[in-house]
């Protein structure tokens, strides 16, 4: 596989591949197209197994013709099997990716690895973003590796967490008055006045590229099989399409075998223009101003909408959105039952695994992975309610009243 | 009323290299509609079958026109209205 150019998504003119985000004939998003004459399946593999242990072992099939130098490679996070979540739920066999587990702690440094790399590739100096956090994080991070300057954009009242956890890199950090629409839109006019790279605008081809290593990593730690369904987060719908894309790439190059699975997005009942759109029956998507505390999914006017909509009907799953309640609740549950403390965004996808299990829409023969994107000390808000201390004197007499007299959480 | 209309500079060469034009107009489509007959080749970009194509996003002073009333949203004296593609973003 080696990227040919960029290929507009909705008419399919071709251009370089440059800096580029949109078409010139239709304004539709650009992505890469490869060229995979030629192919050889088991010799893929081969050089997959002995690649490095993170994203990079994929880099046949990211837009690059080597792998790129990369000091803080992210990737190949646990697949944890979940039983314990299963049982709680009443179904049979569910995984969870847990993508904490990466750099800055959360699935962007996968995307922003990828457009760090084409940044310096293409020449560019500075790397810039517009971000509700997790993003920030992992530019600010990405940038110091690299040696780059760095610009990151984000709405003034985000959580402290994100804010502490970019500036200590030693960016340039421009908070907004604004929603991470108003950032974006900011951003957007920004790249034509200055020469910089932002990683979700004029490097977004590159950058969403790195999603599809998620689906590559799954499918590897699988045994080279694929899940029945997923269930993912859907903010811009970038992360949800692009695991798609990864799964057929895979499917087509002889890498693995069966159908695509099922896909169920998950979106905030405070930010759900996907959701709402599904369950209207539109394929574009009406904007909506965010109020959730699901902020890392907090994008009203979603770019890749229409195709997050589009995947989730031509596979039979669904997008669903659940309430800041149901969200904690999921967070709580993801704790409880396999360690694992996730954000907002991972509360939205297990409370939406949770909803479709209640509505008795997962089979329990159906292998099911849900997709955990961010670290739960970024949302400490999330979980200040709904736990109990035992306070006591340091003595053994003291806890024994403790125990007996307050009752647990 | 006049208004100024910020063109995104992969659709200058479309303007003669203009990233600004003005133009006079009561609504947002009327404003569009001015730019459009000064500058050959842009309506297709733009439009399709009169309304914006879906990934076109259209603000005045800042706001996207799709909280406002779209092609009908009136225009003051003054305002800017920007032509934006709406695939960039990503959290």
């Amino acid at each position: 596989m080696a990227p040919k150019a960029l290929s507009c998504k909705e008419c399919a003119e071709e251009y370089p591949l440059d800096a580029k985000y949109f078409c010139e004939s239709c304004f539709g998003p650009l992505e890469v197209a490869y060229e995979s004459e030629g192919a050889d399946a088991s010799e893929l593999k081969r050089k997959i197994q002995a690649g490095s242990a993170g994203i990079w072992r994929y880099a046949d099939f990211l837009p690059f013709t080597g792998r790129p130098r990369d000091p803080l490679e992210p990737g190949l996070t646990p697949l944890v099997r979940a039983d314990r979540l299963a049982e709680r739920l009443g179904l049979g066999e569910v995984w969870v990716k847990n993508d904490a587990a990466n750099p800055t702690h959360s699935f962007k440094d996968r995307v922003v690895a990828v457009a760090v790399a084409k940044a310096q590739e293409l020449g560019f100096d500075t790397v810039a973003c517009a971000s509700t956090g997790n993003l920030a994080n992992a530019v600010a991070a990405h940038a110091a590796a690299a040696g780059l300057e760095s610009y990151v954009f984000v709405p003034a009242n985000l959580e402290e967490q994100k804010l502490l956890a970019t500036g200590v890199y030693g960016t340039n950090l421009v908070g907004v008055h604004g929603n991470y629409d108003d950032v974006n839109r900011l951003c957007t006019e920004l790249c034509e006045e200055r020469p910089w790279a932002f990683v979700n605008v004029n490097l977004r081809p590159y950058y969403a590229e790195g999603s599809k290593t998620l689906a590559y990593e799954t499918v590897e730690q699988l045994g080279w099989t694929l899940p029945d369904r997923v269930v993912c987060p859907i903010a811009s719908g970038s992360l949800f399409t692009k695991i798609a894309r990864g799964f057929d790439e895979w499917r087509e190059l002889g890498l693995v075998e069966g159908e695509l699975p099922t896909f169920n997005g998950a979106q905030a009942k405070g930010c759900s223009p996907v959701a709402t759109a599904y369950a209207e029956g539109w394929d574009v998507c009406k904007p909506q101003r965010p109020d959730t505390i699901a902020k890392s999914l907090a994008i009203g006017n979603p770019a890749d909408g229409p195709y997050a909509l589009e995947l989730a009907r031509r596979t039979g799953g669904g997008v669903d959105a659940v309430s800041d309640d149901e969200i904690r609740a999921g967070i709580r549950l993801l704790a409880e039952t396999t360690g694992i403390f996730t954000e907002t965004a991972g509360g939205v996808t297990i409370a939406t695994l949770a909803k479709l299990a209640e509505r008795g829409e997962i089979s329990r023969d159906e292998r099911v992975v849900a997709y955990i994107t961010g670290e739960g000390l970024k949302t400490l808000d999330a979980v200040r309610e709904g736990h109990h201390m035992y306070e006591i004197e340091p003595k053994i007499e003291s806890l024994e009243a403790a125990l007996a007299t307050t009752a647990p959480a | 009323m006049a208004v100024t209309v910020k063109i995104p500079s992969q659709l200058r060469p479309a303007t003669g290299g203009e990233g600004e034009v003005e133009v006079e107009g009561g609504t947002v489509g009327e404003a569009l509609d001015a730019v459009f007959d000064q500058h050959d080749g842009l309506r297709e970009r733009i439009t399709e079958d009169g309304t914006l194509r879906r990934f076109v996003n259209v603000y005045v002073s800042g706001e996207d026109i799709r909280f406002q009333d779209g092609l009908e949203t009136e225009l003051s004296d003054g305002d800017e209205v920007t032509i934006l593609p709406a695939v960039a973003g990503g959290r």
